[in-house]
């Protein structure tokens, strides 16, 4: 056999292991979620045989009677069980009040619908239900950017924002913490780029060491440093910038200091990098021509590390928006960010599909951010 | 200039190294009271923690779970830059890299939905994949990171003395890429031990690692003991990132 054939079975063979376990454990559950966001099967699940039915209703005034009848005996059959349960979450997410009128109807042991409560004289809770009874919904995706769905199918605009605001809000806090540590990283890896390389070795290896230290351990620092009796506030009143000691900890201030404190090294790293392939000969060449230090720096330095500045920025932002250890420790309820909203969805409301949704929508943020850096900056984004 | 450029540097490293010392006076506290500098001085936390069987089990799981993780992406990850630095395919390191550019929350949605559908939720074993997936893309980066500037006709060279293929790349290349691997385990057990999203979604109290126990202290009820726990993360923190260094520091060396 010849050599290529033979390492390319071998390349093929050692790659395998990690290509299937990233393939199994990681791809697969990427998909998973992303079926979450418009997974319906809660109505076929607990009521398999109406769904049926309800999926041949064209959804005009009411459905036949045999449809109606079935729904209320399969009700009444599902009551109680875990099925029931998510089925009634699921509806009420729909339209409000529907989760009381199918307790009320499965109480009733499989009465007509229409004796049991005036509501299923109306078309929209039918409605509701042969929209479960689709295979896929977009209601939670709709919902993640503010929309809603009536029951007769029109999409309307939500009265206020929620969502939205939440996604306006991550943005802005990682775009701040991003320009913060940029702006606050550069000058140390400017400083570091200048050092003989042992040296810049040892400082390097200093500002990468919050990078190796635990969030949890760093949020709790900063707990105690922004305390109200902390020594932050120690200094301010020393420095008489305030009177009294200010709260600090669960503010949005509390969130970006903390926040940047442990994107700074991302920052530091990249532009380094960008700052350490710049040839130094530019920086002696608009010497020569009479360039004093700061221009040189505005002229040479600064536009060599536009792609780390672009690399720096994008890392940080794009790690930050989906930070939620430190929000969720440091900062109030309005500093709260995408990944506590999944989160509560996931802990507090056992609402899956709006949990994937949010996923959806900060994943599609992350991407749109990189696809961004590789054309700002190719070469850094390869 | 020159004295402001030092000067900035020095106080954005204060910024960065200064906050992580916090921790261990108020663990070194000897009233209940949060404060720093503490009233006084005791070592009553780290009895409390060393006693208390919640943080006992978390240590434990901590180093168990970083254990594993270590062991499963080393050798996967390893094998996999092997076979990549054979032969380079960008679309296969592209899905490697994968769960290092999706942020953590959406990695552990999608493994708790995932988990949870195969039983796998809630126990050490799940949290141990899911860190190893995590951990392996670091791996990779780092052992191909090593093995840059290594001709593969190096692999040539041995094969044509009498040696098969794969025992050619393990007597010959792999040693090349020790410092890799090494810096690689480094990376891969401090991801684990660091990690708290997946553990918050899904471990269930007997399986909290000790971050996760944090998380749960600095939420509920904040009391020094958390900040003893701090402490001892942040000194296995160092230690990593020491040995980090340290696995550069021979990295460039070599080059």
């Amino acid at each position: 056999m010849p050599h290529g054939v033979r390492h390319r079975i071998l390349a093929a063979l050692l790659i395998a292991p990690l290509a299937s376990l990233i393939l199994v454990a990681f791809v697969a559950p990427l998909a998973l979620l992303l079926w979450r966001a418009i997974d319906n099967t809660e109505l076929s699940d607990a009521l398999p045989q109406s769904a049926r039915l309800l999926r041949e209703w064209d959804g005009r005034a009411l459905p036949p009677a045999a449809t109606q009848r079935l729904v209320a005996h399969e009700l009444a059959g599902a009551a109680g069980g875990d099925a029931f349960g998510r089925l009634t979450r699921r509806a009420n997410f729909e339209l409000s009040g529907m989760r009381a009128l199918l307790l009320r109807t499965a109480r009733a042991g499989g009465a007509d619908p229409v004796t049991i409560d005036d509501r299923w004289t109306t078309p929209e809770p039918w409605l509701v239900l042969r929209h479960l009874a689709a295979p896929a919904t977009p209601s939670y995706l709709l919902r993640a950017i503010d929309f809603s769905r009536t029951p007769d199918g029109t999409i309307a605009v939500a009265e206020e924002p929620v969502f939205l605001n939440i996604l306006a809000r991550t943005l802005e806090i990682s775009a701040l913490v991003a320009a913060l540590c940029v702006g606050l990283g550069w000058p140390l890896a400017f400083f570091i780029a200048r050092l003989p390389p042992a040296r810049a070795r040892v400082w390097l290896a200093l500002a990468m060491i919050p990078f190796w230290t635990s969030v949890l351990v760093r949020t709790a620092a900063w707990l105690v440093l922004l305390a109200r009796e902390g020594p932050v506030n120690g200094l301010l009143l020393t420095l008489g910038v305030v009177q009294a000691p200010v709260q600090l900890v669960f503010t949005r201030l509390a969130v970006v200091v903390a926040m940047v404190h442990m994107m700074l090294p991302f920052a530091i790293l990249a532009i380094h990098a960008a700052l350490a392939r710049t040839d130094p000969w530019l920086s002696r060449a608009a010497a020569s021509l009479g360039a004093r230090p700061l221009r040189r720096v505005w002229s040479v330095h600064l536009p060599a590390s536009l792609p780390g500045i672009a690399a720096g920025f994008v890392t940080v932002f794009v790690v930050s928006a989906g930070f939620y250890v430190t929000p969720a420790l440091i900062g109030g309820p309005s500093d709260q960010m995408m990944a506590g909203q999944i989160s509560f969805f996931v802990n507090q409301t056992v609402n899956f599909g709006m949990a994937a949704s949010l996923a959806v929508l900060l994943l599609a943020l992350v991407f749109v951010s990189l696809a961004a850096l590789r054309r700002l900056a190719p070469e850094v984004a390869r | 200039m020159r004295t402001v450029l030092a000067i900035a540097a020095a106080a954005v490293m204060a910024f960065l190294l200064l906050p992580l010392l916090a921790v261990v006076p108020v663990s070194l506290s000897g009233s209940e009271i949060l404060a720093l500098p503490p009233p006084s001085f005791s070592t009553h936390w780290y009895v409390a923690f060393a006693t208390d069987p919640r943080w006992i089990t978390a240590t434990r799981n901590s180093f168990i779970v970083a254990a594993g993780a270590v062991a499963a992406s080393v050798p996967l990850g390893t094998a996999a830059a092997l076979g990549l630095w054979l032969r380079m395919r960008p679309k296969l390191l592209a899905m490697f890299l994968l769960p290092m550019t999706v942020p953590a929350v959406i990695a552990a949605l999608a493994l708790y939905f995932a988990f949870a559908a195969i039983g796998l939720g809630s126990s050490l074993g799940g949290l141990i994949l899911a860190h190893a997936v995590l951990a392996a893309p670091f791996v990779v980066v780092a052992v191909l990171a090593s093995l840059r500037g290594i001709d593969p006709l190096l692999l040539r060279a041995a094969e044509s003395l009498g040696q098969a293929p794969l025992p050619a790349l393990w007597r010959v290349i792999l040693p090349l890429a020790r410092p890799g691997i090494l810096a690689g385990g480094v990376f891969a057990f401090a991801i684990s031990f660091d990690e708290v999203m997946v553990a918050l979604f899904i471990a269930a109290p007997g399986q909290f690692t000790l971050t996760r126990q944090m998380f749960a202290g600095l939420r509920e009820q904040i009391s020094p003991t958390v900040f003893a726990a701090a402490t001892i993360v942040l000194l296995v923190c160092l230690v990593l990132s020491w040995l980090a260094a340290r696995a550069g520091v021979i990295q460039e060396r070599r080059r």
